[in-house]
Parts: structure tokens; C-alpha cells; sequence
């Protein structure tokens, strides 16, 4: 029973594939067999997020393209037991592989893989429709801003027009001191806008920007706060029930004053 | 004590104004208005305002746009058409 699991988010530059990173890493480490298949074709980055560039010899397109076996694509992370990476090609473009062999490439994984996670390009065209061809299910990343959300809901509408129904919802790069303060908009704000169900919220985390310095995914990080928002988005991929983190716990005097005189401010 | 002051004369949250602003984009995202679809409604407005007046096709406009809301405090989406009006027809009388 392997489940092919997209992260799309129409915008560029919301963390898909730190997401991607992150989940991936969160189920091998939850003993899952997981394989992450980069379909950014032109502008590869999860191996070097993942740490793993260095090892790349065969890539997506020449499996696509027959010049070599999956398994000889597969990099296996040395770091964590069943986390296997295939890698975009990086001098080809986005039309090398088309949606009917993603769909056949997806097939031939799940024979070998529990979960195969698909990092989405940014952008509705050609790499979008190989990338969501062969999933699921799709996760949806946003962040607290107009021009993401805009963006998350059109990636909403395509998705259930191509029968990716019920998607679930990552609101990355929360700021709890400035939502507070009225300057960003809330989990229920957008919610509320988008109307689809949540799976996460990642705090904004300087912590991200170190382990991608490293190669080493946030979710290994156990003082990380990004890090345990991943752990729990991977427990409710595996279909636990884990309440969304607290974000709010750290209350200022400020906020309580308000909070005392009965003015909301969240 | 400061803050406290600033709520008398508060402006709006920015957050407010991106959830308004959102929504309002949104509605022309979803509703997905193709120059077609416009054509459509602009051609059945036609037939029925061509029962009543005699109308410049040619200068008829119809746009999906915003505007303020009657109370003047929120934006709103709205339809507007710009139909010059060559002469009304007696029918009906």
C-alpha cells in the first residue's frame, strides 16, 4: 500500500522543497521505505538540500528516457535507513519527460517504496502537470502572504480539476509575534480563504537556513522549532491525530494587557 | 501605556487589508472570467436592453472591476457596463 504524495504551491520560493526535505526524512526516520523524485527538471535543488549532491550520476530524464535503470538513478542517504533520492536533470528542460511516463515511473516505485514524495516545480505549466500526474494525494505550501495564497488557491482549483481531490494545506513561515501584532495573517485567516484542511504550520525558523547550509534536513533537529513541526506533519501523513503546535505560548506583557482589557488581538 | 493609547486611533491591521484585498482578487481568480465569458454576458444584456432602447452596440463596454461599497468602507467587486443609449422605444405604453 504505497502512496505517491505530491507538494506543489504554485509560488516559487515557499519551501516545497524543504518540505519535501523534511517529510521525506521524517518518514525514513519513522522507519518508512520513502523515495523523494525531484521533477524540478533545469533547476534541481532537493539534492543539495538533502546533502546529496555529490553523488548523483544518473538523473529523472534518463530513466524517463530508458538510458538507464531506476535503481541505478536511486541515491540511497547513507545518514537515514530507506531514504532514496532520484534527482532532476539539471541541462534538460521541463518537456524531456511528459505526464504519461511520470505516471508510469510512479508505478514502478511503489512496488519498491511506502512513500514516494514529489517535489513540485513552481509554475502551472508542463513541469506541474508531470509532477502531480502520478500522485494521490498533494500538499499545498503557502505562506502568510497575498501573493502565496493567491497563488495556493489557483494551484487548489487545478488540482481538483485533475482529480486530485481534497488536498491538504502547510502554511510555512509563520511570524506568531507579528500576526499578533495584526501584521500577518493568521492560520485561520487564510483558512478561512483557501477552505481546505490543514496538515501544518511551520514557525519561521532561522534554524531552516543552518540545516540547508549543512545538507541536513531541520527534522533531525531536536531543538529545532521548525524541526517538530515537520515531526508532526509526517505523524499526520502516517494518519495520526496530532494537534497543530502552540504557537502562541510565548505571550508577551503587551499581549496580556490587551488580553485584560478584552481587546482580541488575535 | 502607549499602546494602550494607540487603539483610540488605530489604523487598520495590514492583515486586514491583505485578507480584504485576497478575497477580492480571488473572486476574479475563481470565477475565472475569460474575454469569452464577458462576450457571453455582454450579448445576452444586448437582447434584452434591445427590447426596450435602441442601443450603440459597437461603443457598449462591460468590465468586471472593484469598487467601493456603499458605506465607503470596503472595496467590492462589481459589474460595469458603459451602454450609450441612441434613442428608448415607445413599446409598452
Amino acid at each position: 500500500m504505497s502512496e505517491v504524495i505530491v507538494i506543489t504551491s504554485g509560488k516559487g520560493g515557499v519551501g516545497k522543497t524543504t518540505t519535501t526535505a523534511n517529510i521525506g526524512t521524517g518518514l525514513a526516520l519513522m522507519g518508512k521505505k520513502v523515495v523523494l523524485v525531484d521533477t524540478d527538471i533545469g533547476l534541481r535543488n532537493l539534492d543539495v538540500v538533502l546533502g546529496l549532491e555529490n553523488r548523483i550520476v544518473y538523473d529523472l530524464v534518463d530513466v524517463v528516457e530508458g538510458f538507464c535503470r531506476v535503481k541505478q538513478a536511486l541515491i540511497k542517504d547513507k545518514r537515514y535507513d530507506g531514504l532514496f533520492l532520484l534527482p532532476a536533470a539539471q541541462t534538460r528542460e521541463k518537456t524531456a519527460v511528459n505526464p504519461k511516463q511520470m505516471i508510469r515511473l510512479c508505478n514502478e516505485l511503489r512496488e519498491e517504496f511506502d512513500y514516494i514524495i514529489i517535489d513540485c516545480p513552481a509554475g502551472i505549466e508542463q513541469g506541474f502537470k508531470n509532477a502531480i500526474a502520478g500522485a494521490d494525494k498533494a500538499i499545498v505550501i503557502t505562506t502568510p502572504e497575498v501573493s502565496a495564497v493567491r497563488d495556493a488557491d489557483r494551484i487548489i482549483g487545478l488540482l481538483e480539476s485533475s482529480e486530485l481531490r481534497n488536498p491538504k494545506l502547510v502554511i510555512n513561515r509563520v511570524r506568531m509575534d507579528m500576526v499578533k501584532r495584526g501584521d500577518m495573517m493568521s492560520i485561520d485567516d487564510i483558512i478561512d480563504i483557501l477552505a481546505i484542511d490543514l496538515i501544518g504550520v511551520v514557525p519561521d525558523d532561522e534554524k531552516i537556513i543552518v540545516s540547508t547550509n549543512r545538507g541536513e534536513p531541520a527534522v533531525t533537529d531536536n531543538k529545532s522549532l521548525a524541526g517538530q513541526a515537520y515531526r508532526n506533519i509526517t505523524r499526520r501523513v502516517l494518519g495520526e491525530q496530532v494537534p497543530i503546535m502552540d504557537l502562541q505560548s510565548e505571550e508577551g506583557f503587551v499581549f496580556k494587557l490587551k488580553k485584560l482589557f478584552g481587546i482580541k488581538s488575535s | 501605556m502607549l499602546d494602550f493609547m494607540k487603539f483610540f486611533n488605530r489604523p487598520k491591521n495590514s492583515k486586514d487589508v491583505a485578507k480584504e484585498r485576497l478575497k477580492l482578487v480571488l473572486i476574479h481568480d475563481r470565477a475565472n472570467v475569460s474575454p469569452q465569458f464577458l462576450e457571453m454576458v455582454k450579448s445576452e444584456i444586448i437582447k434584452v436592453i434591445n427590447n426596450y432602447m435602441d442601443i450603440d452596440e459597437n461603443e457598449l463596454d462591460i468590465q468586471l472591476t472593484r469598487t467601493k461599497s456603499e458605506d465607503g468602507e470596503r472595496i467590492v467587486p462589481a459589474l460595469v457596463a458603459n451602454i450609450p443609449i441612441k434613442s428608448v422605444k415607445n413599446s409598452g405604453k
